[in-house]
């Protein structure tokens, strides 16, 4: 009997160990002939520890499962969920990116190969580099780390750069509050974050890559370094890509606890050994990247789709979305909510949707008062903007942006001064300290806010200069999009920024 | 990670930091092994570096300190941070992280007067969709309440 136990980090926090050990034990001492089998996890978070027990070929679903659970379930007694793929969260999906993810067991290759893992890899091994360049191109794909940028067009300038050396970068830097899609990848379907850096090596003729990965996820780390060992063994990695006469290799890199390495720039900065201070661009650093040489930045999702791109056809890819929103996007449901986890979908589903039917509205049970998109940089959108459908543009057009696609709920209780007040110091943490809008003023943007705080209503217009000063002064999203979240809670709730008024009179 | 651990030695040193300059970008690396095998960054370290990379001793305080994970004395036997970003907060992390604070008469960064805990914010362990979330080292936890904080910090030994 095989039974499947959640490795990812979130069910790990929620005690899939102890439950896998549990089951383990509980099967030993029965006698029972029992495989325990740790996947990904299936993004359903509220439901983990969610243990899967394959009953004729169909995976059905238990949770969340305790340790005292256990003799229940290898007794048959245990209430089920029912085969874990009809549990309407995930029936409702359309997963390309995540396809394996809670699929498959993360390290072995071979379960990766019987699922399409490689397959993209062999066809892009007989592509020409601007082949596989156009591929990217027109599958529409843009980066997934909250720019959106097009790949297919950065791919393309480090393609046509001259240069001895040439590198792919992933930014595994996933800083942002109410993200972990990068984290589930990683630690769920690795293999298919190393057979993207592969394919995109080929494309762009890099044949050294590295993960630069933040120190705050150890249970990634480890799963992306026994999956690169792995990897090297069965040739995927090496001087010789599957037998191509292609070389490329890689490395994992674990970052220090700065989030401002997200920035492509000072990510590169940091890998070279240096402070992640932000870089001025020009130059690129498709042109002049990682020590000085063309090298491709890529978000761990943006390069984890490419090989599903290579095994379905761009044209596949490109048939799901919106507008110029191509594909679909792994949404990230967080924060207060009842059915937490993680949603990809093609573009273009309303936020409102998302919010009160996908994810069942707040855990608390209380009204939905927020709900902040795109990380700590993303703005606070008010229900009235719920018709807003996730798209790159749409969102622009309404004052937010979509970033790495994190979604964080709060309920009326939040206090959206103090959220204005958390975006700015946040930010005074953060800053690399280069630029002085950044640095600067995000420690008097605490300051404004608290004289707000204190009742002091004319320091209002004060804050709204500030914010336009580090919109436009700042040299990267740190210090340029914090305006966002203080901003949207100033604008979209007026009653937090003056209550606090009366409160102090 | 004791704090009662003797100064390493100049060779060890020289033998960590050697151990990492095959790499492209050795620096962050060599800082990682160093408080892998002791708890921090020691200051004796500094000139071995800089000399072993041809850079400044300034230079390589000025990396170290940019990052907040390097430390330049041991924490404490056991380090808990907790998340204190947007996700957490939106299901009551703020409270949790000062009712712990208070509880343990410590500052953030602060160490309990045994020794035996360092108080750490983090922003973002990645668990926003069962926050509040903490790491006890390396060992992930959700949903934490009152109950299970205590609990891991009665296992701690604060």
């Amino acid at each position: 009997m095989k039974i499947y136990v959640p490795l990812d980090s979130a069910a790990k926090a929620l005690g899939a160990d102890e439950v896998a050990g549990a089951i383990a034990a509980e099967a030993a001492a029965r006698g029972m002939d029992v495989q325990v089998i740790r996947n990904g996890t299936r993004g359903m978070i509220w439901l983990e520890p969610l243990v899967e027990v394959d009953q004729d070929g169909t995976r059905v679903g238990y949770g969340p499962v305790s340790v005292e659970d256990v003799p229940a379930l290898l007794d048959g007694k245990l209430a089920s969920l029912g085969p874990v793929e009809d549990i309407p969260f995930l029936a409702k999906q359309t997963r390309l990116t995540f396809a394996r993810v809670g699929v498959i067991d993360p390290l072995d290759l071979a379960d990766y190969e019987a699922h399409g893992g490689l397959a993209g890899l062999r066809r892009a091994i007989a592509m020409t580099g601007a082949e596989i360049v156009k591929e990217v191109t027109d599958s529409g794909l843009r980066g997934r780390g909250g720019a959106g940028f097009p790949t297919g067009i950065k791919w393309n300038t480090v393609l046509g750069a001259e240069a001895d050396q040439k590198y792919i970068v992933c930014n595994a830097d996933e800083g942002d509050s109410g993200t972990f899609a990068d984290r589930m990848v990683m630690e769920g379907d690795p293999f298919c974050l190393i057979e993207g850096m592969a394919i995109a090596g080929l494309g762009v003729g890099a044949t050294k890559g590295y993960v630069y990965l933040r120190s705050e996820y150890p249970d990634a780390i480890a799963v992306m370094e026994e999956a690169v060992r792995r990897a090297r063994a069965a040739g995927v990695l090496g001087a010789d890509v599957l037998g191509s006469g292609k070389g490329f290799d890689m490395e994992i890199r674990v970052g220090a606890g700065a989030y401002v390495c997200g920035e492509e720039t000072s990510l590169l900065n940091s890998l070279e050994g240096k402070r992640g201070i932000v870089r001025a661009k020009p130059p690129l650093p498709a042109l002049e990247g990682f020590l000085g040489k063309p090298t491709v930045v890529n978000n761990v999702l943006s390069l984890a789709t490419v090989p599903v791109i290579f095994e379905k056809g761009a044209a596949h890819y490109a048939g799901f979305g919106l507008g110029r929103s191509k594909g679909t996007m792994p949404i990230q449901i967080a924060g207060n909510v009842k059915f937490g986890g993680l949603f990809e979908t093609a573009f273009g589903m309303p936020l409102g949707t998302l919010v009160n039917e996908v994810a069942g509205g707040t855990a608390s049970g209380r009204p939905v008062k927020a709900v902040q998109v795109g990380g700590p940089l993303g703005a606070y959108l008010h229900p009235d903007q719920f018709d807003t459908p996730f798209g790159y543009e749409e969102f622009d057009q309404a004052g937010g942006l979509i970033g790495h696609a994190g979604v964080v709920i709060f309920d009326d209780s939040a206090d959206m001064l103090k959220m204005a007040r958390f975006a700015m110091e946040f930010c005074a943490v953060e800053s690399c300290g280069k630029c002085t809008p950044c640095r600067i003023g995000a420690v008097r943007g605490v300051e404004t806010i608290d004289r707000i705080a204190e009742g002091d209503a004319g320091a209002i217009p004060l804050l709204t200069d500030l914010c336009e000063t580090m919109k436009d002064g700042s040299l990267c999203a740190l210090g340029g999009f914090t305006p966002f979240p203080v901003m949207s809670a100033l604008t979209h709730f007026p009653d937090d920024f003056a209550r606090q008024k009366e409160a102090a009179e | 990670m004791s704090l009662s651990q003797p100064a390493p030695s100049a060779e060890e040193i020289r033998e960590i930091v050697a151990s990492q300059l095959h790499l492209e970008g050795p620096l962050l690396p060599i800082f990682h092994a160093l408080q892998d095998a002791f708890g921090c960054v020691p200051e004796g370290a500094l000139p071995v570096i800089a000399d072993a990379l041809n850079i400044t001793r300034a230079e390589v305080h000025g990396v170290m300190s940019f990052y907040h994970d390097f430390r330049e004395v041991p924490a404490g036997r056991h380090v808990v941070k907790i998340c204190r970003a947007e996700a957490c907060q939106a299901v009551g992390a703020d409270a949790l992280a000062a009712r712990t604070l208070e509880k343990l008469g410590t500052e953030w960064h602060g160490t309990t007067a045994n020794g035996a805990v360092t108080i750490e914010p983090v922003y973002c362990l990645g668990l926003c969709a069962c926050g509040p979330a903490a790491m006890v080292d390396n060992k992930v936890v959700g949903r934490v309440d009152d109950a299970k904080m205590a609990k891991l910090l009665a296992e701690a030994g604060a």
